[in-house]
């Protein structure tokens, strides 16, 4: 029994400008990262691993230089990864991407049982949180989102239970396998590899498929299947920040007193 | 062959045998420990051990005037080797081996000498009697059963010898009882008024006391930390001959394991430095764990590696498994986890060991261990990993942000082939607000100087200290080896750092890396320009009594204890106050050994101690080093609610008020 744990890999946001003339990320030496989310997601993974018993298989779209954060999942326990990589795939909204990675599980799961395909709950890049439900909707797997606790798979009845975190309350889902799992960062704390298992997956294989292994249309795909498209981005306008110096600013009541001042005379709060 | 002979003979015969199948089953246990060259200089090797071993230089400090008394003892022994030795022939070939053979000049002589020296160890067992019956010094586990059985046949030793002579000078059998005056005392004062027979009965049954209790201590050895008698002479040989400022790399192999997981995975001389441990305790005197109440005790760590060793060694000799865990529960033979994450690598345990016990190194290898094969450590240091490992700073700040200071000020970048020296700035001196002050300091104290200087801004990377501190020396080596391609590639020579981790990092880690860097410390560097002429100090008022702080990785890693004082000195026009410890035995921050990143439980923090020491002075400026030191230093006045009106100052701003 396998659990697919998709992963992308982005650029530092933190790190990322936008150019102010074209509008569009300027991506050059910025160095790229394991989106966090996913981060939990195969986090998560390897506890039910763990638990139960699964295999892990760390799945991504995206250019050859993902083979860096696939090492890093393989570093941490995934047992297997599979990249997904074609000129083809490029430029892929949430639509045309959770179509190439569902076929991907379609063409997994035909050789192993798949039990849950884990996901983070969204990507710091693109910030949709649709790929995860994309790709359960057209594998026909049920949908578990926004999940900070996975609380029993019963593997006999096959069925997982799940906590969800909404605003303001908790739902307990109990769902049939298989089933996508969408997490919070709130879930687990990600592991730390150990040394002999970075050594192992610097040197361990790869599978790459790309479309002529794939055998999608090229419609459903890359920037041609895609149903959005970037317009423009770009920073909203602010005022420059204010810095508030001085000797009261170490002391708590003073600071509040002079940050009030400073809120009231911009209008920002009324007092009454 | 009379009976007693044919008896004694047996008797020395099973003791013998005993004891070096004792010795055997022991010391063969270090050799299933890797590697270790310590057979080089062989020169300068007999000269430690006749200054350090012979010379107890260790033992007898000012620290440790009861040292004095170790001193007393080992000389003592040496010398009473001799009258054992003869004492023990005797006992087999009576009529062939005895002093009393001897011309009279020199058996007079030698039983003079030896009858006196019996009377020191006498006395040297009374007094260190004395002081774990009724001054036991905290440090010591004072009372311990051991200590008293050697205590004990010490005493019957040099007891039993001034009854056997005192009664053969009663009897007027000893020809040399003149130069015998303790001998003499006992046999004229004490013994004279028995019976004839008694005193012959007495000579026969002090002879078998004597014998009977030196053949007992000989068995006893090997199993009491009383083995340091063996093992501490070559262990002050196999010491090492530079400081121990750095650990030893590691070979990152698939397959392998990593750090120090079992106790073979130690190097032989990490096994022999346990067999070597007294006990003194002067380790634990010193750490600043254990002075502020932690549960790390470095003397115990030694005692549970050799606990180990004695426990699993012929197990592992034979290829299975050991059964007690190195690294685990809180029991003898087991070093625990919070153990070694108490440990600041600060190095005072080692400064102080007699027999140079190198604790550090041992303490990363399982702190390796621990985070490269197990990935355990405490929670707040996996981001710190982490934003090392990615951005190359332990706060994980876009690493671009580095070079930000240089914008605010003067300061030319480093041109390959055109720069002569590189300043060093590191993470704290270049992120840390209240750091970037001496790095400004530094930076017009350099202009001032009008030498070739630069900095590699948003360029420059983490040294890796911390996380070779840590264990996590398969990032460290990525750190290093960047780093090392960097200043190989703009041809990087000569370098200044202004925090003594990055200086200890660059000068000694780093040559581990091919790297061979003129690097120093900003102090060094500085003092070198005003004796050059280059730099002109005015004594400047107003920093009031100056006490100087000694960073562990500049003193006790380097040797640099002067040259501060003596900048201090040409800066204020005062030489420094000193804290009670100080120079070598100086206290901890609190922050070596990647603690300035971990969490420390409130009530006992090692910089609250430091600074509550600095307090005794009086001072009205507190000067350090080392940025570390700066941050730790001020949050101890903080959060001992201090209200006196106190600076803590980094030497580079004393300096800096100076300037002409």
């Amino acid at each position: 029994m396998l659990i697919v744990t998709c992963i992308k890999q982005v650029p530092d946001t933190t790190q990322v400008k936008i150019d102010p003339e074209t509008g569009t990320l300027i991506r050059e030496g910025v160095p790229s990262i394991i989106n966090p989310f996913d981060a939990h997601a195969l986090e998560e993974s390897l506890r039910l691993k763990e638990k139960y018993g699964f295999r892990v298989l760390a799945l991504s779209m995206g250019p050859p230089s993902t083979e860096m954060t696939l090492r890093k999942a393989l570093a941490v326990g995934a047992d297997d990864a599979i990249l997904l990589s074609d000129r083809a795939f490029g430029g892929a909204d949430t639509l045309a991407t959770s179509m190439v990675l569902a076929e991907a599980i379609r063409k997994i799961s035909a050789q192993e049982e798949v039990a849950l395909v884990i996901c983070g709950k969204q990507t710091i890049d693109g910030d949709t949180a649709q790929v995860g439900p994309g790709i359960a909707t057209r594998l026909g797997y049920s949908q578990l989102t926004s999940v900070d606790r996975v609380d029993e798979i019963d593997m006999r009845r096959k069925r997982i239970t799940v906590r969800c975190k909404f605003e303001g309350r908790y739902e307990i889902l109990e769902s049939s396998l298989p089933a996508m799992v969408a997490v919070l960062r709130e879930i687990n704390r990600p592991r730390y590899p150990t040394v002999p298992l970075r050594i192992i997956s610097q040197e361990a294989e790869l599978k790459v498929w790309d479309n002529r292994s794939m055998q999608l249309s090229e419609d459903k795909i890359g920037l041609k299947g895609s149903a959005t498209a970037v317009r423009r981005i770009f920073s909203p306008d602010r005022e420059k920040g204010q810095i508030l110096a001085g000797d009261e600013v170490n002391d708590p009541d003073q600071a509040a007193r002079r940050l009030i001042e400073v809120l009231v005379s911009k209008n920002l709060i009324s007092v009454q | 062959m009379s009976s007693q002979v044919l008896l004694f003979s047996a008797l020395f015969a099973i003791a013998v045998g005993f004891f070096l199948l004792s010795c055997y089953l022991r010391f063969s246990l270090v050799t299933i420990g890797k590697p270790d060259n310590r057979f080089n200089e062989l020169g300068q090797r007999f000269s430690n051990m006749l200054l350090y071993a012979f010379g107890q230089k260790r033992v007898v400090t000012r620290s440790y005037l009861f040292g004095l008394n170790h001193a007393v003892f080992f000389w003592c022994f040496l010398i009473l080797l001799i009258a054992n030795t003869e004492f023990l022939l005797h006992g087999l070939f009576p009529a062939s081996v005895s002093l009393s053979l001897l011309p009279d000049i020199l058996y007079f002589t030698l039983t003079f000498i030896f009858d006196i020296v019996s009377f020191f160890a006498l006395v040297a067992v009374l007094i260190a009697l004395g002081r774990r019956l009724f001054v036991p010094p905290k440090y010591i586990d004072a009372r311990t059963y051991d200590a008293f059985v050697i205590l004990g046949l010490v005493a019957t030793l040099m007891l039993a010898f001034f009854t056997l002579h005192g009664s053969e000078i009663a009897l007027g059998e000893e020809r040399a009882a003149l130069y015998m005056p303790v001998s003499a005392f006992m046999g004229n004062f004490i013994l004279a008024r028995l019976p004839g027979g008694t005193l012959t009965a007495l000579v026969t049954a002090a002879w078998w006391v004597h014998a009977v209790a030196l053949l007992g201590f000989l068995d006893y050895l090997p199993y009491s930390k009383h083995m340091h008698i063996l093992t501490s002479i070559p262990n002050c040989f196999f010491k090492s001959l530079e400081k121990v400022n750095t650990q030893p790399r590691e070979e990152f192999h698939k397959g392998s394991a990593y750090g120090v997981g079992r106790v073979d995975q130690f190097r032989w001389k990490d096994l022999f430095d346990s067999f070597s441990c007294t006990e003194c305790g002067r380790c634990n005197d010193n750490c600043p764990a254990t002075r502020s109440g932690k549960s790390l005790n470095p003397r115990l760590v030694i005692h549970n590696i050799k606990e180990n060793l004695l426990h699993n060694g012929r197990q592992i000799g034979k290829g299975l498994e050991p059964a007690l865990p190195l690294i685990g529960t809180c029991r003898e033979g087991c070093v625990t986890e919070t153990d070694l994450w108490e440990c600041t690598t600060c190095g005072a345990c080692m400064e102080v060991c007699p027999v140079f016990i190198e604790h550090v190194p041992k303490i990363v290898g399982m702190r390796r261990n621990l985070v490269e094969m197990k990935s355990t450590f405490p929670g707040e240091v996996q981001s710190l990993f982490e934003n090392m490992e990615n951005r190359s700073n332990p706060w994980g700040i876009i690493p671009a942000e580095r070079g930000k200071w240089v914008t605010e000020t003067d300061v030319p970048p480093f041109e390959k082939n055109q720069t002569e020296c590189l300043f060093y700035v590191g993470c704290t001196g270049a992120f840390d607000t209240r750091n970037k002050r001496n790095t400004l300091a530094l930076t017009n104290i350099f202009n001032n100087a009008g030498i070739s200087w630069g900095v590699l801004g948003k360029e420059e990377k983490c040294c890796g200290d911390s996380l070779r501190r840590l264990g996590n020396e398969y990032v460290f080596e990525q750190m290093a080896k960047e780093n090392a391609a960097l200043f190989q590639d703009l041809g990087v020579k000569k370098i200044v750092t202004q925090c003594p981790h990055c200086y200890n990092t660059l000068k000694n880690d780093y040559r581990q890396f091919g790297l061979n860097l003129d690097v120093s410390h900003y102090s060094e560097f500085i003092l070198d320009l005003i004796k050059a002429g280059k730099i002109k100090l005015k004594a400047s008022a107003g920093l009031g009594r100056v006490v100087y702080h000694d960073s562990c990785y500049l003193g006790r890693y380097n040797g640099v204890y002067d040259q501060p004082r003596e900048l201090i000195k040409l800066s204020s026009g005062h030489t420094p106050l000193e804290m009670e410890r100080h120079r070598q035995r100086s206290f901890c921050c609190g922050a070596g050994g990647g603690h300035m990143w971990m969490e420390e439980n409130a009530d006992t923090r090692i910089n609250m101690e430091r600074v509550r020491q600095a307090l005794q002075q009086k001072p009205d400026t507190i000067c350090v080093c080392c940025p570390y030191c700066v941050t730790m230093i001020e949050d101890g006045l903080t959060d001992l609610k201090v209200t006196d009106n106190i600076a803590v100052l980094d030497l580079s701003e004393v300096i800096q008020r100076a300037l002409v």
